[in-house]
């Protein structure tokens, strides 16, 4: 469970950092570019975490978990498929490259990771078995999500960008997320089922 | 040798190095911002602190004299579109080359790209630099102000790019896809100079993303100078005999600013002195900063 939750941490901000160069030929480099971004990140982030405590009240399990894997990365696709097709129109629209990089953040990254977002307070939902060890439980996977995020945005910054295009870089997050997914199931059934009971406050 | 020639060479050794007085600074979004002033010379300094560099300077006493070798190369352009109607320079620094665009050329329209707005505020309030009703800059990113002059379909006769002279190189200026957007708003018989990087891994990965977009340049260096300066135009770039005349031509126009014009055509190589092997730069990759060692 905890690679899982560093893997999350690792392509979250991974896709942030790649975020201003996909966004620089369209809205230069300036500072307010990174504060777009950034404020996506940010936003997107707290609407995860909200839907992701709401959705662990429901019948919590490693298939739903798995989900949020896959279809955080199915979502990022587009970011590698369409984003010249997405940023040219907004380019065209908005003459201001502030709100010009605000909307296509928007549109390019809120998606996917408020996904990311969902996984922190899933997880801690289904690691948790005793009350007392919540508060522990959280720290260890925010812990692990968060060095999994320092690793992200190191490794790309530093090496991944000299090495490899962006969008490899992007191939090879997304991979990792189907990769945790799969983690995810296996575990999932190797405890018995998939759809994975958790002990706690059921009535 | 006499004692007293000692004591001032001396003298001389412990005045010499010591910094002139700084009379302005400030710390922008983008940068640390020095100005300062040895005698009748005044410097712009960006970063002070990672190794000094004097970006621009100007003589008090003769304002209209370029200091800097790597700005008077800037001119060298002029050999191969000798009377620009418009004119687009990437950078302002403390705007030494567009003002000396526009004292050449009052009536070419000059357009001037400066990221950063306290870089504007200092040029004027220090290096008496001035809009005119034929010079306007604007704030912007230089990648998005060409695109969008693409998507207008503005020309430029000269444009110069010389946006790479700071602490931090902006990598989304040094791409395949930036240079074609380049082209695009360069006039047929217009000219493109770019002051560039002489040192590091970036030369090689630079010449080679110049050469696949433009066929051939001119590799411009002088001995005095560090910067590297590339010269070219669409299509096919003209003997060197074409480039003597013109220097012969425009020398006497360009003296008053101190550009050694006739010297220039024999500095002005296309000889490939590059590792062709090395990647080319583009938007999926442009690790610049990474190259530069």
């Amino acid at each position: 469970m905890a690679s899982v939750a560093f893997v999350s941490g690792f392509c979250i901000m991974t896709v942030e950092m790649l975020g201003a160069r996909i966004m620089a030929p369209y809205f230069g480099g300036s500072v307010s570019v990174w504060g777009s971004i950034i404020t996506v990140f940010m936003l997107a982030l707290a609407l995860g975490y909200l839907l992701g405590g709401r959705l662990s009240m429901r019948n919590p399990n490693a298939l739903v978990f798995a989900s949020f894997y896959v279809s955080a990365a199915l979502f990022s696709l587009p970011i590698i498929l369409f984003a010249d097709a997405i940023m040219r129109p907004i380019f065209l629209a908005v003459e201001d490259a502030r709100y010009g990089s605000l909307l296509a953040s928007i549109v390019m990254f809120s998606v996917p990771t408020t996904l990311l977002g969902m996984i922190s307070p899933y997880s801690v939902r289904l690691l948790v078995e005793r009350e007392e060890h919540s508060g522990q439980m959280a720290g260890l996977l925010f812990f692990v999500s968060t060095v999994g995020s320092a690793a992200g945005t190191l490794g790309t910054s530093f090496y991944f960008v000299l090495w490899f295009e962006v969008n490899r870089i992007l191939w090879g997050a997304v991979t990792a997320l189907l990769i945790a997914a799969a983690i995810i199931l296996v575990a999932g059934y190797m405890r018995g089922s998939l759809s994975l009971r958790v002990r706690g406050h059921e009535t | 040798m006499k004692p007293r020639f000692v004591l001032s060479l001396l003298l001389l050794a412990l005045t010499a190095p010591a910094a002139g007085e700084v009379i302005h600074q400030e710390r922008s979004l983008y940068r640390d911002i020095t100005v300062e002033q040895n005698g009748q010379r005044r410097c712009l300094i960006f970063n002070v602190h990672r190794g000094d560099r004097n970006q621009t300077c100007i003589d008090l006493d003769e304002p209209e004299r370029l200091v800097f070798s790597y700005t008077r190369m800037s001119f060298a352009g002029l050999l191969l579109a000798p009377e620009p109607e418009s004119i687009l320079v990437a950078g302002l620094g403390g705007g030494s080359i567009p003002m000396t665009f526009s004292d050449l050329f009052p009536d070419a329209q000059i357009d001037v790209i400066e990221i950063d707005p306290a870089v504007v505020s200092v040029a004027k309030d220090f290096f008496l630099f001035e809009e005119t009703a034929n010079m306007r800059v604007y704030v912007n990113d230089a990648r998005v102000f060409i695109k969008r002059a693409g998507l207008e379909g503005r020309k430029y006769d000269y444009i110069v790019l010389d946006a790479f002279t700071g602490d931090y190189i902006p990598e989304h200026l040094l791409t395949r896809e930036f240079l074609e957007e380049v082209k695009q708003i360069l006039n047929p018989d217009g000219v493109l100079v770019a002051n560039t990087f002489s040192t590091s891994r970036l030369y090689d990965h630079e010449s080679v993303t110049y050469q696949r977009v433009w066929n051939e340049f001119y590799n411009f260096r002088l001995p005095t100078s560090g910067n590297r300066i590339i010269i070219t135009r669409i299509g096919a770039l003209p003997p060197r005999g074409d480039l003597t005349g013109a220097a012969r031509r425009l020398a006497d126009q360009v003296e008053k600013y101190g550009i050694p014009l006739l010297e220039y055509p024999a500095r002005m190589s296309t000889r490939v002195d590059w590792d062709m092997s090395r990647r080319m730069l583009t938007d999926q990759y442009s690790p610049g900063n990474l190259l530069r060692d």
